[in-house]
């Protein structure tokens, strides 16, 4: 027997498949809601994706390819697990090329490489309630999702500014989609927010937490600031120093002893294929001895 | 100068029809009804379980009545049954229209977030999205309530008793309500720091006309603050009418029992 | 102004057996504007009682009482509270005020309750406390740390800060120094002169003389024990 009979298709089973299709259906027709799905036990624990994997696992078919990041990288364990987990499960092929795969599953970032129609971006989330900040019964952020009562998302906001001096949310910045709903885009940097407005299918999964929800192609994806602090989706003041990139989220590396440090690409496909097209930034080994190294 | 006979023209802000609340048999309250006009401050009193706190919990919205009508003058509308109101209406009256003073200041402010923060939620939940014009409108509200105001990024937390109490009050005012349900508002405070919030929501009902509904069972509270007084026992009004006049010319037995009952100093 | 016919008044006790105590009856009187009238009798003859009556502090058990057209015996209490307001004084014996608020403010609040603003509310109040003779450096501190004198000064001025058409005074000049009590005197005399209807209770025999166009025996409306 081949490996890949042990398992139903993607390891979950079709029953499981359905009850998470009809979760993500619903979660589609009404962008940025949360809704309750029955998490199922995984073969890995909860804060490693979970949540992503079913999801992934419900929309995959033979005929995807597949792609998983880690804050950007395809070489992280989380990453390389997960990928080799629907490789034996599912039989996909996999790819670490952004422009290739039809199924993206990511934990803390998006892609650098605009996403095509076709694509799914299937995120990881650790605490889908944006809300559960400052107010944690979950029968009242509910009751605030229902009646679009947000002034609170403005009142952390607000701590922020009071505290220091701008908006300090760095990541899990909200934003409100379609006019509607408020969202947390899970853990990714808020420089990757202006992107959540793509012609690719964003789907959210969180597992511990029981909840799915969804942002449809080409959504409206607004995130919230004021008008005296409008949103700045900024990133560190530097160059990639392997690529060169000056519009990339970049990664902080510590290189030695002595406070030795440097900016990459945090998107490690992105950061290879600028390198290969002949980009290099001003520590950039020569691209020869790169192509050795992988 | 305010025109003497404008208490004639004037419509009731909030209106209360044969409320009644019972817990399985056990009566809350029976059949309240009363009229509160703009301006006006009443006072609800009577000891533990004679269903004071019962009676504010339904008509501030904060419990289901059994039966009977919470009338609100309304902006657009007039007057309308609250009871009636859809929840996301009833909820929005709560932030703008109404406020309600807690008793204990932790149930009424976010102790995670700053004095300035809970000041501006209100206004926040109304669609003030100019956080310059938030801080001014919290710094100008935590003077009002003699708050400092470097102390408008320090949390609850690390206020006294008093100042959370005055912290409530202005988190509560900011929208400009124009009826304010108050719950034992000077119940936890020393005695001297009691003096000193009642003149303070003396002025602040004068200065911006609120209409207030009291429960205490502090006489003295009362005669200082309240208008109009009902007494309550066993769910029910016994005695209604003008503060002095009830205290101090009582007519029902319980009223005389209560009003003999306070200690003199 | 004041108009008060057949009013009689009774307490029913009961928490002591529903003991009914009747204390008057039949009490009649008019008062014209710019008119003052002293109400005498004997202590306990029912004097304050009917000064209660008409205020509105105490409940009347028949008759009628109207202060400027607005009936008080079977008034709603907000249409009392704007008679107040508006209308009818009332310097009290006794100084009742919320303790720490400065002197200035208490003498002040009455014209700020009828619109006033707080600049003019503030130097009226300044100028009747002047008049009284409480020291400026009194004016900032709580009464209820004064002595009985001062309070009923501070409670006069109170009285006399709005300009209302009708007054009650209780005692108004009792424990005041000659000084103070010609200034109250005065007062009173500029009250009348700009058509204030007043009541009064006054044992000083004297002042009663100078100010009243009247007197009314209370003890006439006493209820006799049977």
């Amino acid at each position: 027997m081949k490996e890949m009979d042990q398992y139903n298709f993607a390891y979950l089973d079709e029953q499981t498949k359905r009850m998470i299709r009809r979760a993500l259906l619903k979660a589609l027709a009404i962008p940025g809601y949360q809704v309750p799905f029955a998490s199922r036990e995984m073969p890995m624990p909860y804060g490693w994706g979970t949540g992503g994997v079913q999801v992934s696992a419900a929309v995959l078919t033979p005929e995807d390819c597949f792609k998983v990041i880690d804050q950007g990288a395809d070489d992280t364990t989380n990453a390389v697990s997960i990928r080799k987990f629907f490789q034996r499960t599912a039989g996909v092929a996999t790819t670490e090329h952004t422009e290739d795969a039809s199924v993206i599953q990511t934990r803390h970032r998006i892609p650098e490489e605009p996403l095509k129609e076709g694509q799914i971006l299937v995120y990881q989330v650790p605490i889908p309630e944006p809300l559960r900040f400052l107010e944690p019964r979950e029968t009242e952020t509910r009751k605030m999702h229902a009646l679009e009562e947000y002034g609170l998302m403005h009142v952390k906001l607000y701590e922020d500014i009071a505290r220091h001096g701008e908006i300090a949310t760095a990541y899990a910045y909200p934003v409100k989609v379609e006019g509607r709903y408020v969202m947390d885009p899970s853990p990714i940097p808020k420089f990757d927010n202006p992107k959540m407005e793509m012609a690719a299918l964003q789907l959210f999964g969180a597992g511990r937490e029981q909840r799915i929800y969804a942002v449809p192609p080409y959504s409206r994806v607004v995130s919230l600031d004021f008008e005296d602090y409008p949103f700045d989706p900024s990133k560190a003041e530097h160059p990639c120093a392997l690529c060169g990139a000056e519009h990339t989220y970049l990664d902080e590396v510590i290189v030695d002893d002595d406070g030795g440090r440097m900016f990459v690409c945090s998107d490690t496909d992105y950061c290879a294929a600028r390198r290969a097209a002949g980009h290099r930034g001003a520590m950039a080994a020569p691209y020869e001895e790169e192509e050795t190294a992988g | 100068m305010i025109d003497a006979n404008a208490w004639q023209q004037a419509n009731p802000l909030f209106s209360v029809r044969g409320l009644s609340k019972s817990y399985g048999g056990r009566i809350g309250c029976a059949d309240v009804s009363f009229d509160l006009y703009p301006g006006e401050v009443m006072g609800i009193v009577g000891e533990s379980g004679s269903g004071k706190s019962t009676l504010l919990n339904c008509i501030s919205g904060q419990m289901a009545p059994d039966s009977g009508e919470v009338l609100f003058d309304t902006r657009t509308e007039g007057l309308k049954d609250t009871r009636k109101m859809r929840e996301s209406e009833r909820r929005m009256l709560a932030r703008t229209d109404w406020a309600f003073v807690h008793q204990n200041p932790r149930d009424g402010l976010r102790m995670g977030v700053s004095a300035g923060g809970n000041v501006g939620e209100r206004l926040m939940a109304v669609g003030a999205r100019h956080y310059g014009d938030i801080r001014d409108s919290a710094l100008d509200w935590l003077g009002r309530v003699e708050i400092a105001a470097d102390r408008v990024d320090d949390r609850p937390s690390a206020f006294s008793g008093g100042m959370q109490q005055r912290l409530q009050i202005a988190r509560n005012l900011v929208t400009g309500p124009r009826l304010v349900f108050m719950d034992e508002p000077t119940g936890g405070l020393d005695v001297s720091v009691q003096a000193r919030l009642l003149d303070l929501l003396r002025g602040l009902v004068r200065e911006m006309g609120l209409s207030a509904i009291v429960v205490t069972h502090d006489l003295a509270v009362v005669r200082l603050l309240a208008d109009r007084l009902m007494v309550m026992k066993s769910g029910h009004v016994v005695e209604a009418g003008l503060t002095d006049q009830v205290l101090d010319d009582p007519q029902h037995a319980y009223t005389q029992l209560l009003v003999s009952s306070v200690l003199q100093v | 102004m004041i108009e008060i016919e057949n009013v009689g008044k009774s307490f029913t006790l009961h928490n002591q057996g529903g003991a009914v105590i009747p204390v008057m009856a039949g009490a009649t009187l008019r008062v014209a504007p710019g008119e003052c009238v002293a109400l005498t009798g004997a202590s306990g003859a029912g004097k304050s009682t009917l000064m209660r009556m008409i205020y509105g502090n105490y409940r009347a058990a028949a008759g009628r009482i109207a202060v400027g057209g607005v009936e008080v015996t079977g008034a709603e209490a907000r249409q009392i509270i704007a008679l107040r307001r508006h209308t009818l004084g009332y310097v009290s014996q006794f100084l009742r005020v919320v303790p720490r608020v400065p002197t200035i403010e208490v003498v002040a609040e009455p014209l700020l309750m009828v619109g006033e603003s707080a600049e003019a509310a503030r130097a009226r109040a300044a100028e009747l406390l002047t008049r009284l003779n409480i020291p400026e450096t009194l004016w900032g501190l709580s009464p209820t740390t004064f002595s009985g004198g001062e309070q009923q000064r501070v409670n006069i001025a109170r009285g006399f800060a709005h300009a209302y058409p009708a007054l009650l005074l209780d005692e108004p000049t009792a424990s005041l120094d000659p000084v103070n009590r010609a200034v109250v005197l005065g007062l009173i005399e500029a009250a009348k002169a700009r058509g204030a209807a007043i009541i009064g209770i006054f044992h000083d025999a004297g002042a009663r003389a100078q100010v009243c166009e009247r007197e009314v025996d209370v003890s006439a409306f006493a209820v006799r024990a049977a």
